[in-house]
C-alpha cells in the first residue's frame, strides 16, 4: 500500500511559478551597510537604525542553534540577498489601479484577487511581495472602526509611538539566532493595532509570497490589542519551485492586553522541495505572544511546506487567567523535516494552556513535535493539556515527540496524551470497498485525524486548508 | 451474476481457496457454510479485490465483466458490496461525510445524478431509521466508538444507500444479539429483489432462520464440498461438519 500512497500523496506544487518582474535587488551578503541600506530604503527613523544595528552586532556574536532534530547543510548568509523590491514599488502606488498588473496576476495566479470586490467577503488583505508590501486592501472600512492594518514599514513613518512601544517587546532582537538576523534586516511584514474594546469587524490576512532567486525574505509582524479588543488574523505563503534553498526567518510578535483575544492562523506552503529533497524553503521562524490579565491567544497553524521548519508559535501567559491555545497540523512528505510545536510559559495565577498538535509523516519525511510547558512558582492554579498525535504513512519516514515540562507550582496540573498511528490496511481497504478511490481514501482518513485543529479554523481559511489536504464534506454536510 | 470458476487463491504463499466454482443468478440468495479456517472469509475478501490475497488460478465473471481484473474501487462501483465481519474504525471521518462521498463515486460511475447534500442527508436519516441506528450516528466517525451490533447496522445502512447488484454479508451475524440480528435480516430481506443477488458466509445456521436462502454450499478446504437447499443448513446444525470430512477427502 505504501508504494501507492506515497505516490498519491505526491502532489504537485501549484504555486511553484516565477514572476518575471523586473526588481530591485540587493546583492548577495549581509554587512552592516547592508542593515543601513535597508534603513535608509524605507526612510526609517535614527532609534530603529540603531536597533536594527544592535540586533545585527548581537547576530555576529550568536550560534546558529542545532538542537532541532533537523539536518540541512549549513546555510552562507553571505550568499543570500536581504533586499528585493518589484521596480515599479519605487513610486508607491496609492491604489490598486497603480499596482504592476504582472503582479495582480501573479496573486490571480495564486488564487488571491485583491481587487476587492472579488475578495472573500470580509477579509481584508496586505500582501507582501519578496521584500516590500504591495497592497492592503479594506483600510477604509478598517479606519472607521479605528483598526490600523498596514506594512510594519508605513507604520513605522505613521505611527512610530506604537512601534517603538512594542517592536521587540514580545521577542527581544537578542532572543536567539534567526530573530536576531530577523531585527537586523526585517523588510517588511503586517501592522495590527486595535483600539481598546473594539472587536475587528472583519478577518485581517496577510499574504506572503517570496518571487526573486536567492533572496531570503524576513518579515515582521507585530499585532497589539488593546483591552478587551478582538482581531483574529489569518497568514498564507507560497513561493516558486527552485533548486536552491531559501531562508525565510520571520518573526511575530502578539500582543493582548487585559481581556483582549487574539487568534493567528497559519497555512503556511512553501515550496517544500522536490521528491528529491532538492530546494525548498528553510523556514525558521520566532511566533510569540503575550497574554495579559484574563487575556487569550490562539495559534492555529496548518503546516504543509517548507524542506526544513524550525517554529514554535508561543504563549507568555503573565496576566492571572490568561489563556493560551496552540493547535497544529504538521504534514511532511518525501525529504521534509519538521521540528515544530509551542511554549506555553504559564506566570499568572489559574492560567491555562491547550495544545494539539497532529503530525502526519510521509514519505522519507521527519516531524517532530517539540512542546515545553513551564509552571512558574506563581503560576498557583495553572493548567495544562497536551494532545500529541502523530499519522505515519508508509513505512520510511519517522515521528518523533519532545515534549519539556517544567513545573515549579505544586499546585499547577499538567496533562499529556500522546498516540502515535498509521493509515492501516482495513481502513483503505473500507474506503476503496466503498468505491472511493485511493486518493480520495487517504486524504479522507488524513483529514478525519486533522479534524480537531481545522475546526478552530476561520471559514475563510478552512476552504485552504481543505485544498491543501483535501477538501472535507464538513460544513456542507453533516 | 457472478459465475466463479476454479478459483484459486493464497494469502502469504499459504493456499486457502483450492478450485472453488460457483454461479449465481440475479435474485439468488446463496449462504456459504462450513467449518473454521475453510476459506469463508477469504472468499468475501478476494471477490472485492483485497491486495493481501493473491489469485493463482481460475476466473470470476461479474455482470458480464472480467471482476478479477478490475481495482477493488471499480468493483465496489460496479455494484459489488461486501459488509464487513470487523468494520474498522476511520476517525474523525464523519460517517455522513463518509456516505456521501461513497454514493457519489458509486453514482457517478453508473451515470446517475450527483444527489445534493440536503437529498443526501434526507435520505440517509430515512435509512438509518430503517435499520434502527440513531441519527447521531451519522455525525460520529465511522464507526468510532460503535459498538458490535451498531458496527453492524451501520454496514446495512452503507449497503442500503449505495444499492449493489451483489451483497456479500462476511458473518455479519457473529457478535449480535437477537434484535441486532433481527434488524440486520429485515434490512436484507428488504433488500432481496429480481435483481440483486447475496451471498451470506456464516458458521451458524441461526442467520439463516432470518435470512432464508435459495442455497446452501459447504466450504470445506477451499472447495464447496456439497451444496443443497435450505435443509442442508439444518442437517449441518444437527450434524456438525465432521460429517463431511469424507467428502473433503
Amino acid at each position: 500500500m505504501s508504494e501507492q500512497v506515497e505516490h498519491l500523496i505526491r502532489k504537485e506544487y501549484a504555486a511553484g511559478f516565477h514572476t518575471a518582474i523586473d526588481t530591485d535587488t540587493l546583492p548577495p551578503g549581509l554587512n552592516e551597510e547592508v542593515v543601513r541600506f535597508i534603513s535608509a530604503k524605507k526612510n526609517e527613523p535614527e532609534w530603529l537604525l540603531e536597533w536594527r544595528l544592535q540586533a545585527f552586532r548581537a547576530w555576529q556574536e550568536m550560534e546558529e542553534p542545532e538542537w532541532a532534530h533537523v539536518d540541512y547543510p549549513k546555510v552562507d548568509y553571505q550568499a543570500i540577498s536581504y533586499f528585493s523590491s518589484p521596480k515599479s514599488m519605487e513610486d508607491k502606488p496609492k491604489s490598486l489601479d497603480e499596482v504592476d498588473p504582472k503582479l495582480l496576476e501573479t496573486y490571480e495566479k495564486l488564487g488571491i484577487p485583491l481587487h476587492e470586490q472579488e475578495m472573500l467577503a470580509g477579509v481584508a488583505m496586505d500582501v507582501v511581495f519578496d521584500s516590500v508590501s504591495v497592497v492592503t486592501t479594506f483600510r477604509e472600512k478598517l479606519e472607521e472602526a479605528g483598526v490600523l492594518f498596514c506594512s510594519i514599514s508605513e507604520a513605522v513613518e505613521k505611527y512610530p509611538e506604537l512601534v517603538k512601544q512594542h517592536l521587540g517587546s514580545v521577542v527581544p532582537q537578542k532572543d536567539n539566532y534567526f530573530a536576531a538576523l530577523n531585527s537586523a534586516v526585517f523588510s517588511d511584514g503586517s501592522f495590527v493595532y486595535i483600539p481598546k474594546g473594539v472587536r475587528c469587524p472583519m478577518e485581517l490576512s496577510t499574504y506572503f509570497r517570496i518571487n526573486e532567486q536567492n533572496t531570503g525574505q524576513f518579515e515582521r509582524t507585530l499585532i497589539v490589542a488593546e483591552e478587551g479588543a478582538y482581531v483574529s488574523y489569518l497568514e498564507g505563503c507560497t513561493a516558486p519551485m527552485r533548486d536552491e534553498n531559501q531562508l525565510h526567518a520571520a518573526v511575530v510578535e502578539l500582543v493582548a492586553k487585559d481581556n483582549a483575544e487574539i487568534k493567528y492562523s497559519t497555512v503556511q506552503n512553501w515550496y517544500p522541495g522536490d521528491e528529491n529533497g532538492k530546494g525548498g524553503i528553510y523556514n525558521f521562524v520566532t511566533k510569540r505572544g503575550v497574554c495579559h490579565t484574563r487575556a487569550k491567544i490562539s495559534w492555529t497553524q496548518v503546516e504543509t511546506g517548507s524542506a526544513v521548519t524550525w517554529k514554535y508559535p508561543s504563549c507568555v501567559l503573565r496576566g492571572d487567567h490568561s489563556v493560551g491555545e496552540f493547535y497544529s497540523v504538521a504534514l511532511t512528505n518525501n525529504y521534509q523535516q519538521a521540528d515544530t510545536g509551542t511554549k506555553m510559559i504559564h506566570i499568572g495565577k489559574n492560567t491555562r494552556s491547550t495544545i494539539i498538535s497532529k503530525g502526519i509523516s510521509a514519505g522519507k519525511s521527519q516531524n517532530c513535535y517539540r512542546g515545553l510547558v513551564r509552571m512558574n512558582p506563581g503560576a498557583e492554579g495553572a493548567r495544562n493539556y497536551t494532545q500529541c498525535d502523530s499519522l505515519l504513512i508508509g513505512d520510511r519516514c519517522g515521528a518523533h515527540t519532545f515534549p519539556y515540562i517544567e513545573s515549579k507550582n505544586p499546585s499547577a496540573v499538567i496533562e499529556h496524551e500522546a498516540t502515535t498511528s498509521k493509515v492501516s490496511d482495513d481502513q483503505m481497504f473500507l474506503c476503496q470497498q466503498r468505491g472511493l478511490d485511493a486518493e480520495k481514501a487517504v486524504s479522507m482518513i488524513v483529514n478525519g485525524f486533522c479534524r480537531e485543529v481545522f475546526k478552530e479554523l476561520p471559514m475563510e481559511f478552512a476552504v485552504e486548508a481543505g485544498k491543501l489536504l483535501e477538501v472535507s464534506l464538513e460544513g456542507s454536510v453533516g | 451474476m457472478l459465475s466463479i470458476n476454479n478459483l484459486c487463491a493464497s494469502v502469504e504463499d499459504k493456499d486457502i481457496l483450492k478450485g472453488l466454482s460457483l454461479d449465481i443468478k440475479p435474485g439468488e440468495v446463496h449462504a456459504i457454510m462450513g467449518p473454521n479456517g475453510a476459506g469463508k472469509s477469504t472468499l468475501g475478501s478476494v471477490l472485492a479485490g483485497r491486495e493481501a490475497f493473491s489469485v493463482t488460478d481460475g476466473s470470476v465473471a461479474f455482470a458480464d465483466k472480467d471482476l478479477l481484473e478490475l481495482d477493488v474501487e471499480e468493483r465496489a462501483r460496479e455494484g459489488l458490496f461486501l459488509a464487513f465481519q470487523y468494520p474498522v474504525e476511520i476517525p474523525g471521518v464523519s460517517n455522513m461525510e463518509f456516505l456521501k462521498a461513497s454514493v457519489d463515486a458509486v453514482r457517478k460511475h453508473q451515470g446517475k445524478p450527483e444527489l445534493s447534500s440536503v437529498e443526501f442527508m434526507k435520505l440517509a436519516r430515512e435509512t438509518s431509521k430503517k435499520v434502527k441506528l440513531d441519527q447521531a450516528f451519522l455525525k460520529r466517525g465511522v464507526n468510532e466508538g460503535f459498538s458490535g451490533g451498531e458496527k453492524k447496522r451501520n454496514e446495512i445502512l452503507q449497503m442500503m444507500l449505495l444499492e449493489p447488484k451483489l451483497c456479500i454479508l462476511d458473518e455479519t451475524d457473529s457478535g449480535l444479539d437477537i434484535d441486532a440480528l433481527q434488524t440486520v435480516a429485515d434490512g436484507v430481506n428488504a433488500m432481496r429483489s429480481a435483481e440483486r443477488s447475496f451471498i451470506v458466509v456464516t458458521h451458524y445456521q441461526r442467520l439463516l432462520d432470518y435470512i432464508v436462502p435459495d442455497f446452501v454450499h459447504v466450504l470445506a478446504d477451499g472447495k464447496i464440498v456439497k451444496s443443497g437447499d435450505k435443509s442442508l443448513a439444518k442437517e449441518l446444525e444437527a450434524k456438525g461438519y465432521s460429517w463431511l470430512e469424507g467428502e473433503v477427502a
